[in-house]
């Protein structure tokens, strides 16, 4: 298992060589913002009006920025058929999957980094609570991603994947979504996280489910 | 230590057992029976969607037959994963990350392949130059000709040292010079059971001591290469699909 | 298959009369086939993963059938759901939608279905369309539960017909033993209903993949 996790490491390394993917995620993810800080120009003088937009703006940006990434996750593989290398290659074939999630899930946490702060500039916003954000933020991106890897290891074999990613992923995902959402607003505007506690363990219930579910059937989705 | 005694008894590598293999209605193998030595160096031949590609990848545990059993060098289908190291292949696609320099690509499956780290370093170095890449070897695989790229797959195929080596069409592309060196690195390697998919005809007398002649999902003909019949036997079946050789 | 058809037409009838012959409110009645609906489209996606573990252990084409039947008839019972449950909350709410936890999960789950039948027209080889369809319906059924489970989670506008509390507004939902026994009487009839339905379609599917495997030859 842990030999597989060099292909996480391999991921990384051409990641930080090509650097493709994670430009294109964190342009598209500011661009999300800045439209978003335009349409919501009445909003940025009161911090409490702006508080109940950021977390929906903020999830669209990773969402968003995360989908582009995911559609791109396979495709070194896909390239030169190194897929089949690797499936040849003694080592348990979930760990391909693994190395994937932990691939796509840093790049979604660089770019969570530099969106937030942006957010901060661009909306004149004041975060409070930040460590529980971060938490609820982690917790949230690590279940899309999840999620995102194993349909994104799906499409890339169907006809029109990349269409198909966003339809297939946006509903599945959802149920971790919508508590990382709810959980997110309600720290900001202020909210006590024990109050929050059932979006938050729903949220790690999902984590947790749909990464077991994920990493049990993987091997038949690279099957060819 | 083992693969050594092993391969000095001369062991059978692969016994298929009455494979078959279906996609959707298409039948694309129907019933293959199989046996490799130890050694050998088989060529398969036959015209387009004889079969010949499936039967690799079910051999390369790429894909799973869909009836009939395929044991590797003793071991059912189910512990693939413990003679998977034993395996390597060397396919069209070249198996390369193009961002990644010639020896990060063989440093990389090396450590699939879970070798140590000394062994492996000195596994590249000697790999390399082998395949006449030493003053290229930090240099990213997308600036390299297609049959430079070959070279290092072959490197990449054999750098876990395997006992049996499988090749899918590995001249497609190559020019002659790039084909003659493939061609010289194959034959040194003559411990190394090797079975190819080819349809270079005069690549597979001049390479292989053993044919298998597929049509339509089955071996037609199983001869060595000397044989006198055997080229006979492979024009008749290549160019049966009204004198089709598109190979 | 006649007895099956004859099982859809005669089980399919007292539905009609059921609710037709009713008292009640008006607006009420939509709820003997709402709840059904919603229950049967539960139990067809329950058919879908439970068939996608099926034919990923055993690699039978028969569970793709039946999970790409039990799925299409799924996916007509949610939007039906939808559309019942949006008839009476224009009728009681005066909207045909509030989003609240309840309705939207709903929706995401009849989307994650459609999304399953995208999925399968997208790809080609039969053998790949039907595993990797199975792996996407084993996933897809994990979020059925937070549908079902979503007005115990949050507070909801949706009622909750069972477990405590009734719903108020109507005046005591589930009393009386008539209403009951209508409710699963219509149960009843609707889970015949997706049985027969289902079973109409794995037919038809069985055939066709018989027509075209006597064309491949």
């Amino acid at each position: 298992m842990l030999k597989g996790l060099n292909i996480a490491f391999k991921d990384l390394k051409i990641e930080s060589r090509a650097r493709e993917i994670f430009i294109s995620m964190v342009v598209f993810s500011l661009l999300i913002l800045i439209i978003f800080s335009i349409a919501f120009s009445d909003l940025l003088s009161s911090a409490s009006k702006t508080a109940t937009v950021t977390s929906g703006v903020l999830w669209i940006c990773f969402i968003f920025a995360g989908t582009l990434g995911l559609n791109r996750t396979f495709a070194t593989e896909v390239q030169n058929g190194c897929m089949d290398a690797l499936k040849m290659c003694p080592i348990p074939r979930n760990s391909i999957y693994l190395s994937k999630v932990i691939f796509v899930f840093l790049l979604m946490l660089l770019v969570e980094i530099i969106t937030i702060p942006m957010f901060s500039v661009l909306f004149n916003y004041q975060f409070t609570a930040i460590i529980w954000v971060g938490i609820v933020i982690l917790l949230g991106s690590f279940g899309f991603v999840v999620v995102g890897c194993l349909i994104s290891a799906l499409v890339i074999r169907a006809r029109a994947g990349e269409m198909l990613l966003p339809v297939l992923l946006l509903p599945l995902s959802l149920p971790v979504i919508i508590p990382a959402v709810s959980a997110t607003s309600g720290l900001l505007r202020g909210e006590d996280i024990f109050s929050l506690m059932s979006s938050i363990r729903l949220l790690v219930v999902y984590d947790f489910v749909f990464f077991a579910v994920s990493m049990l059937v993987f091997e038949y989705v690279v099957e060819d | 230590m083992a693969t050594i005694i092993y391969s000095m008894m001369g062991e059978t590598v692969l016994v298929a057992e009455d494979i078959f293999r279906d996609y959707g209605c298409l039948h694309a193998l129907n019933g293959i029976n199989l046996c490799v030595e130890e050694g050998e160096f088989i060529a398969i031949i036959g015209p387009n969607g004889a079969g010949k590609s499936t039967l690799l990848k079910i051999v390369a545990s790429l894909t799973s037959p869909t009836k009939g059993t395929l044991q590797i060098f003793g071991t059912k289908d189910k512990d693939r994963e413990d003679v998977q190291d034993r395996i390597g292949m060397l396919s069209h696609e070249t198996f390369l990350y193009d961002n990644l320099t010639a020896r990060e690509n063989l440093l990389f499956f090396g450590k699939l392949y879970g070798m140590e780290h000394a062994a492996l370093d000195e596994r590249c170095d000697y790999l390399i130059r082998k395949v006449g890449l030493w003053k290229r070897a930090e240099d990213p695989v997308k600036n390299f000709s297609r049959g430079m790229k070959q070279r290092l797959s072959l490197a990449r195929a054999i750098i876990h040292d395997p006992s049996l080596l499988l090749l899918d069409e590995p001249y497609t592309g190559l020019d002659m010079n790039a084909s003659s060196l493939m061609e010289n690195l194959l034959v040194e390697k003559s411990g190394m059971t090797k079975i190819m998919v080819t349809h270079d005809m005069d690549k597979a007398f001049r390479l292989c001591n053993r044919l298998l002649i597929m049509e339509a999902g089955n071996i037609v003909h199983d001869v060595v290469a000397n044989d006198p019949n055997a080229r006979k036997f492979a024009e008749a079946v290549c160019f049966s699909d009204g004198g089709q050789f598109k190979c | 298959m006649l007895i099956v058809a004859f099982g859809a037409i005669f089980f399919y009838l007292p539905v009609m009369k059921d609710s037709a012959g009713n008292v009640l409110d008006s607006s009420f009645n939509i709820f003997y086939f709402h709840m059904p609906i919603a229950i049967v489209a539960y139990l067809a996606f329950f058919v879908v993963f439970v068939s996608s573990i099926l034919y990923l252990r055993e690699n039978d084409s028969k569970w793709d059938m039946v999970s790409l039947s039990a799925a299409e008839v799924g996916v007509i019972f949610a939007f039906l759901v939808l559309a019942t449950g949006s008839i009476w909350a224009k009728a009681i709410w005066g909207w045909y939608w509030v989003w609240e936890p309840r309705l939207t999960t709903s929706l995401v789950l009849f989307l994650v279905y459609v999304g399953y039948l995208m999925l399968r027209t997208a790809l080609d080889d039969p053998l790949k369309r039907a595993r990797l369809s199975a792996v996407f319906g084993i996933v897809a059924f994990v979020s059925v539960p937070l549908s079902f489970l979503s007005i115990r989670i949050w507070r909801s506008a949706h009622p909750l017909m069972f477990g405590g509390s009734l719903y108020g507004q109507e005046g005591g939902g589930l009393e009386g033993s008539s209403l009951l026994l209508v409710l699963l009487l219509n149960m009843l009839a609707f889970v015949m209903l997706f049985v027969s339905l289902t079973s109409f379609k794995f037919q038809n599917e069985k055939f066709e993949r018989e027509l075209e495997m006597t064309k491949g030859r």
